[in-house]
């Protein structure tokens, strides 16, 4: 009897446990076209870290990320090309790949979205015919 | 047996029944005030869509997209150790990004490899006359040059000629024009923000357009 109490006392903990509404930093991207797919945690990018270090300008057009959400396609062997992510993080301007779980460091099964946007905070569902859902595998 | 089973039910539905009331705990019941009972309370709450509370720059273990079972994740910067000193707003980061760049509190690189290159601003305010009561929008190109290069915005998403572009907050709202970057990356749009954009007040004999069905039937 104390054995199955004790384990929905367990239960009860690992409920409480549970994480609550995501209440991330503004403007965190979370990228999952291929991470979960692949068994790695999806990509979680601070847009606020980089900007005190980067202007908009230096990712946005000099290295071509695109102004969307998991729109740049970037995969692991761009990177090593030194594209996208890998211009800077190559062990000279900011440290190497070698440190996976630093960027694949996402809740498994989270969708690609920017964390807190406009968009998100809406109490009724947008309008979609505007914009293309992002297509997930 | 029978009693273990009853008292694992018991206590499953005890947890439930705590995690429940945990999950509401964004509006406590308040002193004084009586909560109604029966079937129907549950529908009636105070607040129904007003989402909790978010907690300010919480450290990455705890923020809920970062899985805290990834050791790495523990060697993260917490932003709000990065935002100390930095000038406060109130909403996005809870950081003043623009004030941060032109009191000289961050001093981001334009170039990705040498951080003596100065950004190419260009100071030119560009008014749009808004056809309701609001406020007419200036849009600050300085502010703007600061952080982005031409080609980001020009021509793809603002066409650079005059009255070319058609802008309105649900297009914003939705991500398009303005929206590509305020309310994701950029200043988030709430009623807190509303007066960044909108900070030309109209002239003193201003009135608003009067819609075409009042025109027509007008009011006795």
């Amino acid at each position: 009897m104390y054995k199955s109490a004790l384990i929905g006392l367990l239960g009860m903990f690992a409920v409480l446990a549970l994480p609550q509404a995501a209440h991330a930093e503004y403007a965190d991207v979370i990228i999952n076209n291929y991470a979960d797919a692949a068994g790695m945690r999806p990509v979680v990018f601070p847009h606020w870290y980089h900007r005190i270090r980067f202007r908009c300008k230096v990712c946005h057009a000099d290295l071509g990320f695109k102004f969307k959400a998991g729109g740049n396609k970037i995969t692991m062997a761009k990177i090593i090309d030194g594209k996208f992510c890998g211009a800077c993080h190559n062990g000279e301007i900011s440290w190497s790949v070698e440190n996976c779980g630093m960027c694949h460091s996402g809740i498994p099964g989270t969708p690609t979205h920017i964390d807190g946007s406009t968009v998100q905070r809406l109490v009724a569902p947008t309008y979609k015919a505007l914009e293309k859902p992002i297509q997930q595998k | 047996m029978k009693i273990k089973y009853i008292s694992l039910i018991v206590a499953i539905a005890l947890a439930l029944l705590l995690s429940g009331s945990y999950a509401f705990a964004a509006n406590p019941p308040v002193k004084g005030v009586k909560t109604p009972t029966g079937k129907v309370s549950s529908a009636n709450v105070f607040n129904r869509l007003l989402k909790k509370q978010k907690v300010r720059n919480p450290p990455p273990p705890e923020d809920g997209i970062h899985d805290p079972a990834d050791a790495a994740v523990h060697v993260l910067q917490p932003p709000a150790v990065a935002f100390e000193g930095l000038p406060k707003s109130v909403f996005g980061n809870y950081v003043d990004w623009v004030k941060a760049i032109e009191g000289g509190y961050i001093k981001p690189r334009y170039d990705r490899f040498d951080p003596t290159v100065e950004p190419l601003v260009m100071d030119l305010n560009i008014v749009r006359v808004v056809k309701a009561s609001m406020p007419d929008v200036v849009f600050p190109h300085k502010q703007h040059t600061e952080w982005l290069h031409c080609s980001n915005c020009h021509p793809k998403i603002f066409i650079p000629q005059h009255n070319a572009n058609v802008i309105n907050m649900s297009a914003i709202l939705l991500g398009q024009k303005c929206g590509v970057c305020h309310g994701k990356v950029s200043f988030p749009i709430t009623t807190k923000s509303c007066k960044k954009c909108h900070s030309k007040p109209k002239p003193a004999d201003w009135k608003p357009p009067k819609s075409e069905a009042s025109l027509k039937t007008p009011w006795r």
